[in-house]
């Protein structure tokens, strides 16, 4: 793999979590527990969303094939897509959702915080912008991770289901790819190992505060940053290429 | 209170009204005002949640990033738009909760627009373009209504609420510079949407029961003709300016009204959604009940944690004091 492929394959897993995730929050708009929560969950997505398309439009810029952003989120094929796995998980309910936003948003925001220190300019600047938003994200998804988690026995229960359910992907978040390792020695990826540690901590303080149990079987799930998914991602993308697909060459 | 004190207050309550003086949460106001007000106001909240579901339906399919962005940013103004017509609905002294209850319970009522199926792409843009435009022309008329809670938030929404009209304006022009395909796909929406818009703006006024006494508390400024006639002379150039051919054969511009004329609007059709009878009525209120009975258990678990925290704090103050 070459640098430059290396890079391109970099912005691409970073814009397809972004993309992803904010695929799934946006099936649920109109359909949340309550209308703040419908209206905080878009919100969500509309950062997400917003954080890939900067990231895409960057990553056509470095493959310079003449591409653009919607090219690249709406036209590769399933083992293309680089997102982690966590990303990809259906809404089976609001615990899930919840649980999702929240293991995610903890990388997120350890991973733009290292990553405002890239020597590729352009990456840093997306991850200063995008941690503001990032920061609401974990402060949005804790506060419902405890809510739920020291509620009532219903939402406890539902919520150590999807705990237990989900856990299994967040090891992939901080284990190092080649392309990660790759981007680590030309100093503008972000070295993993050592957001780890800070990553299990701040999920066990909330997991303690919402009196929940993290499982300890060690059972680990891994495979999306080589574009080896889940079931669901071919459904995801079925009906996010839909149009493209149907329809192609067309402006919209 | 006898009957000479109400007379006095009811007098004292149109004068203000007549001398342009909003009316505000603590002051007296006639009970049937305040049941209109409700009534009128929790339906507009409805139709800003129950209208985010057409909407919702394309969110997933949107066909770029950027449309998938704006209309995220869209149905996320829509709720927003809910909740502050709630918070004014309840300053009438009504809740969340029962105004829920009462959509759900079919006692409340959404405009009837969000009762057709949203079926291409272009569906978004005619949306955007044709309901909310007809939602604007009501909306700047109610800046001025004569509650002020009310008015206050329509000025607020009225804002938004043009922004994504020329957002779905944009959409329908970029695909009416495209493919035959897409050309089609805006007439075709147009075709749905241009008879449900007219409608949107009520029964014509003969036969609309609220109108006189709602225009004599000067919570409606203008009667659903004019405003109906209003959108209609605003829309025909536009349509014409995407090429589009409007789906009334009677559609003609009026010299001595200077007005277009247009055909019959079919009541019945009207009347049979507002009923209950429309194409997706049914799903509408399904999906909002399933969204409700579903959340129940996150509304209680909230309730429950709000409550551990306020005993938690109120025992450690207590320790604190011993």
């Amino acid at each position: 793999m070459t640098k430059k492929e290396a890079l391109y394959n970099y912005i691409i897993q970073t814009a397809d979590n972004n993309l992803i995730l904010g695929q799934r929050l946006s099936e649920l708009c109109g359909h949340g527990p309550e209308l703040e929560v419908d209206i905080g969950l878009t919100n969500i997505a509309l950062d997400l969303i917003g954080h890939a398309r900067s990231l895409y439009q960057y990553a056509a810029e470095i493959q310079n094939l003449g591409k653009d952003e919607d090219q690249l989120a709406f036209l590769r094929a399933r083992h293309e897509y680089f997102n982690v796995l966590l990303v990809e998980q259906p809404n089976e309910d609001f615990a899930y959702t919840i649980a999702r936003q929240f293991f995610f948003s903890v990388f997120n925001y350890l991973f733009y915080s290292e990553l405002q220190n890239s020597n590729d300019s352009q990456l840093a600047a997306i991850a200063e912008k995008s941690l503001k938003e990032v920061a609401y994200h974990i402060r949005y998804s804790s506060e419902w991770m405890i809510r739920l988690g020291d509620g009532t026995d219903v939402s406890h229960k539902k919520m150590q289901v999807a705990v237990d359910d989900l856990w299994k992907y967040t090891a992939e978040l901080y284990t190092m790819s080649e392309v990660d390792q790759l981007m680590l020695e030309e100093g503008i990826g972000i070295d993993l190992n050592k957001i780890k540690a800070l990553y299990l901590a701040k999920v066990e303080e909330v997991m303690e505060e919402a009196t929940l149990t993290i499982p300890t079987n060690g059972w680990t799930q891994k495979g999306g940053k080589e574009g080896q998914h889940t079931e669901h991602l071919g459904h995801i993308l079925t009906e996010m290429q839909w149009m493209q697909r149907t329809y192609p060459n067309m402006k919209w | 209170m006898d009957n000479s004190n109400l007379h006095n207050l009811e007098e004292k309550f149109q004068a203000k009204i007549d001398a342009e003086i909003k009316i505000e949460p603590k002051d007296w106001m006639p009970e049937k005002y305040r049941k209109t007000l409700i009534r009128q106001i929790s339906q507009h909240a409805h139709s800003e949640v129950v209208g985010m579901l057409p909407e919702g339906n394309w969110l997933t399919r949107a066909p770029s990033l950027n449309r998938k962005l704006i209309l995220l940013a869209k149905i996320q103004d829509e709720g927003g738009h809910g909740l502050y017509l709630y918070s004014a609905a309840e300053t009438l002294g009504i809740s969340r909760d029962e105004l829920v209850d009462q959509l759900l319970t079919g006692k409340a009522k959404y405009s009837s627009i969000f009762n057709y199926p949203s079926i291409n792409w272009a569906d978004i843009g005619a949306i955007g373009w044709l309901v909310d435009g007809a939602a604007i022309m009501n909306q700047v008329m109610l800046t001025r209504t004569s509650y002020g809670p009310y008015a206050r938030a329509m000025v607020r929404i009225c804002k938004e609420e043009s922004f994504h009209q020329r957002q779905g304006y944009e959409l329908l022009l970029t695909m009416s510079q495209g493919t035959d395909e897409q050309k089609e796909m805006v007439q075709d929406a147009f075709n749905r949407w241009w008879w449900p818009s007219l409608m949107m703006f009520g029964p014509s006024d003969k036969e609309s029961t609220h109108s006189a006494q709602s225009m004599k508390w000067k919570i409606k400024r203008k009667s659903n003709d004019e405003l109906r006639q209003a959108f209609v002379d605003a829309t025909v150039p536009q349509a014409e300016f995407l090429g589009l051919t409007v789906p009334d054969d009677q559609l003609k511009w009026n010299e001595e009204r200077n007005h277009y004329d247009f055909g019959p609007i079919d009541w019945d059709e009207f009347w049979s959604v507002v009923k209950g009878n429309g194409p997706c009525n049914r799903e509408r209120l399904k999906a909002r009940q399933k969204a409700h009975d579903e959340g129940a258990w996150v509304r209680e678990a909230a309730t429950a944690y709000a409550e551990k925290r306020r005993k938690r704090k109120a025992e450690k103050e207590s320790t604190q004091v011993a």
